[in-house]
């Protein structure tokens, strides 16, 4: 598994930290930083769903 | 309660419509969910027509692209009541902004909405819960709920958050509640020119000096460096704050009566705490308050589920009809604490998903969590048939709410 975040496209819901806070992170301007871009196994499901919830399209899944 | 419009003859169905009951849709939406196809044509107000958006993935898909814009000043934006109307000749906050001019301007308030400087809150969130809750047993049994806890909860926490004074809470509370229920356009304009003039003097108090809080950030740090104008920043300040109240208020009460009606999902919920956070986002779902709040115009030709939205149209997207979407939320009309539901549309989706949901989740984890502890018998004062709903044209709840314990 693979994750990336567009940090131009990103509005800041926060849906991703709050969701898979192994994975992502807000910056101190509120904008998405990944911190783990290969993901293991505890992280994988919280990660899908981050992808999932995410409402402008910045946070990428790819299994 | 009646509903507040009938019919027309066109054959499309009148939107929006009255709850009958706080939690559960209204027959007409039932109606409207049931019919064929994920998009249909329903009647206005003002006799004009829009797309109704009542299916889970075409909402989504809707709200996601840039081919419907939030441009409320547009002559032909979908209006769902007289007071919607008074948007037209508003400068809109970033809220009715579409990219690309959106982003930079949504990207200045954000940094105070993160997870973490949400999570660095809770203990104020608590200090301020406990104390309203303080006043509240102290005077009672019984109590309005609504004014002596549901409103001044998230009216405090917004106002330290943007740096408001809440000595002023009796003008602002009332001004908001006019602005989001005045029937008409008149009575949103005075309430809209009443926090104008309001949030207006107190932007420009914050001039020069640092002060806590949002306001004197974005004053300092944007409105003085001229990338936001004033009467744009003045806008926004009244998105955050009338949003920052009304909202959580709302689902304060309408969550409160949803459990006490619920006896078994409320004791589960009693007896373990760690359901709290799934519990709101069911109590998000399932109650959906910012019903009518996905107004869009489309911009081009949309082809989507074998309808075609042609340029220059309204779309509405109900979250509350899209949030109890059976093939996506089994058995959508059960209210259900153990239901994973974070995918709700109760915050909307796309670019312009609610910037506070991660502080509306905050607070009514907290607000829950307290009420279990301090009043285990909690009970309504009157029988839930017996509460005045807020018409279907404005955020869902109840203006009163008589409680005991």
């Amino acid at each position: 598994m693979r994750v990336t975040a567009d940090r131009e496209v990103c509005v800041g819901a926060g849906l991703c930290a709050l969701t898979a806070p192994e994975v992502f992170d807000q910056d101190d301007d509120g904008v998405v930083t990944v911190l783990a871009a290969e993901p293991g196994e505890a992280g994988r499901a919280a990660a899908l769903e981050a992808g999932t919830l995410c409402p402008s399209g910045a946070v990428r899944v790819v299994e | 309660m009646t509903e507040t419009v009938t019919t027309p003859t066109s054959g499309a169905p009148a939107f929006p419509s009255d709850r009958t009951c706080p939690y559960h849709l209204p027959d007409r939406y039932n109606d409207l969910r049931d019919r064929e196809g994920s998009l249909q044509r329903v009647t206005l107000y003002d006799g004009r027509q829009a797309w109704l958006v009542t299916g889970y993935d075409t909402a989504r898909k809707l709200l996601a692209d840039p081919r419907l814009s939030s441009d409320r000043t547009h002559a032909d934006f979908p209006a769902t009541s007289g007071r919607v109307e008074s948007f037209r000749d508003r400068r809109p906050a970033f809220i009715g902004l579409d990219p690309p001019e959106h982003g930079p301007k949504r990207r200045m308030t954000i940094s105070e909405f993160t997870v973490r400087r949400i999570k660095g809150m809770r203990a104020d969130v608590e200090q301020i819960v406990h104390g309203f809750l303080d006043e509240m047993i102290a005077g009672g049994p019984p109590a309005d709920l609504v004014s002596q806890f549901a409103l001044p909860v998230p009216s405090l926490v917004i106002c330290r958050l943007l740096g408001v004074p809440y000595a002023d809470h009796d003008f602002f509370q009332d001004a908001s509640a006019r602005l989001i229920q005045s029937p008409d356009a008149a009575g949103a304009r005075a309430a809209r020119d009443d926090l104008e003039s309001y949030l207006g003097a107190l932007v420009d108090s914050l001039r020069g000096e640092a002060r806590p809080g949002l306001l004197s950030t974005l004053v300092r740090e944007q409105l003085e460096k001229g990338a936001i104008d004033r009467e744009e920043l003045v806008s926004t300040a009244i998105l955050l704050l009338v949003a920052g109240h009304e909202t959580t208020a709302s689902m304060t009460s309408l969550s409160v009566i949803t459990l006490l009606e619920h006896p078994d999902q409320y004791a589960a919920l009693r007896a373990d705490p760690s359901l709290v956070p799934g519990a709101v986002e069911e109590l998000l779902r399932y109650l959906a308050i910012a019903d009518i709040a996905g107004g869009r115009i489309a911009t081009a030709d949309i082809e989507i589920d074998g309808q075609r939205i042609r340029a220059g149209e309204g779309v509405i997207v109900t979250n509350s009809i899209a949030n109890r979407d059976g093939s996506v939320f089994a058995d959508p009309d059960a209210f259900d604490v153990r239901r994973e539901a974070r995918h709700h549309l109760a915050f909307g989706y796309g670019v312009h998903q609610c910037l506070g949901q991660n502080l509306a989740r905050l607070e009514l984890e907290v607000i829950l969590t307290a009420l279990f502890e301090r009043l285990p018998g909690l009970r309504l004062a009157v029988p839930v048939d017996r509460l005045t709903l807020r018409p279907g044209t404005t955020i869902q709840g109840v203006n009163e709410l008589p409680v005991t314990w």
